[in-house]
């Protein structure tokens, strides 16, 4: 049985957050990554492509959706940390990430400010091995400080 | 970069050239940093022996970024990625470090990926893929699919 009080969540969305897209971020995480392309840090390199300015890596949106829990106090919870303590509450406290389907609609750029927000689309119970197992459907979106949506996350968390 | 690659250069079945990884525990350590996930699943041994996964894991966002590498990478600077999801089937443990630059003996990661579908569509040139990360038993441990739009020869862009 999915708890009453995560199904209440379904369908709701998140105030969500502002993340500045720094540059000297953008260069860390293509270091951990490990990829080369100087797209990513070279300015006169990313001045000559066909984007004139560097720009983050696509994955690179994917994942800040995790900074409202990495700076918890400057910033309130989200609609996953809600859930996350809902589920851990009625037995269920192990997470793991189930997997992600990302929409690349627009390059994002050094210096973007953007807008993300998060909304929990479904929940499916699932039965591993006889332990019970919820899959949590998040609906992740970015718009960028010019109104363009630049990236749609659809994200897959389990619960068990 | 490396050269450009053009619609015309590639056909259902081609190969995307295979990008070569490493996890390390130093890595995951940078990962953590740099994309905000402090889940002590991927530091802390007790606590990921507790969470049911013997030993701290790899990242999935970080296998997830080094698939968007090998998309990237193939389609070179003119070519654009549209769409991209994986699938976190399988774990991976990350190796030590020897010295404090290089990893330990152990285990590579390969991420591979092969066309299975090309067409045009609204005067743009795509590709859709199935791709991988394998781990060095040869096991798909997360296994998904992207779509790219790639520069024609026939363009002018």
């Amino acid at each position: 049985m999915i708890p009453e009080e995560a199904t209440k969540w379904i369908g709701k969305s998140d105030a969500g957050g502002v993340y500045e897209v720094e540059r000297g971020a953008i260069k860390k995480y293509a270091d951990a990554v490990g990829d080369r392309n100087p797209l990513y840090w070279d300015e006169e390199y990313a001045r000559n492509s066909r984007y004139g300015s560097v720009i983050a890596p696509p994955s690179f949106v994917g994942w800040p959706v995790k900074w409202t829990e990495a700076m918890p106090f400057i910033t309130s919870g989200g609609i996953m940390d809600a859930l996350t303590e809902v589920m851990a509450k009625h037995g269920h406290p192990f997470i793991l990430d189930g997997g992600v389907e990302l929409e690349f609609k627009f390059p994002v750029r050094a210096g973007d400010i953007l807008a993300g927000s998060t909304k929990l689309a479904d929940i499916h119970e699932r039965d591993a091995k006889g332990t019970k197992m919820y899959l949590c459907i998040f609906e992740n979106s970015f718009i960028n400080q010019n109104g363009a949506l630049v990236i749609k996350a659809l994200q897959t968390i389990i619960f068990r | 970069m490396a050269r450009q690659l053009y619609w015309e250069d590639v056909q259902v079945g081609s190969e995307i050239t295979p990008l070569p990884k490493i996890a390390t525990t130093q890595m995951l350590v940078k990962w953590a940093g740099a994309s905000g996930d402090f889940n002590p699943l991927h530091y802390e041994d007790t606590f990921a022996s507790n969470n049911m996964v013997g030993k701290p894991i790899v990242h999935g966002a970080l296998k997830r970024a080094w698939l968007i590498n090998l998309m990237t990478d193939w389609i070179g600077d003119n070519g654009t990625l549209k769409k991209l999801s994986c699938q976190f089937r399988g774990m991976d443990w990350p190796r030590g470090m020897k010295t404090l630059t290089e990893p330990a003996e152990g285990d590579t990661w390969l991420c591979k990926g092969k066309v299975t579908k090309k067409y045009e569509k609204d005067g743009e040139y795509y590709v859709d893929c199935e791709i991988w990360v394998e781990n060095a038993k040869g096991e798909k441990t997360t296994p998904g699919t992207a779509m790219a739009v790639l520069p024609s020869r026939g363009q002018t862009r």
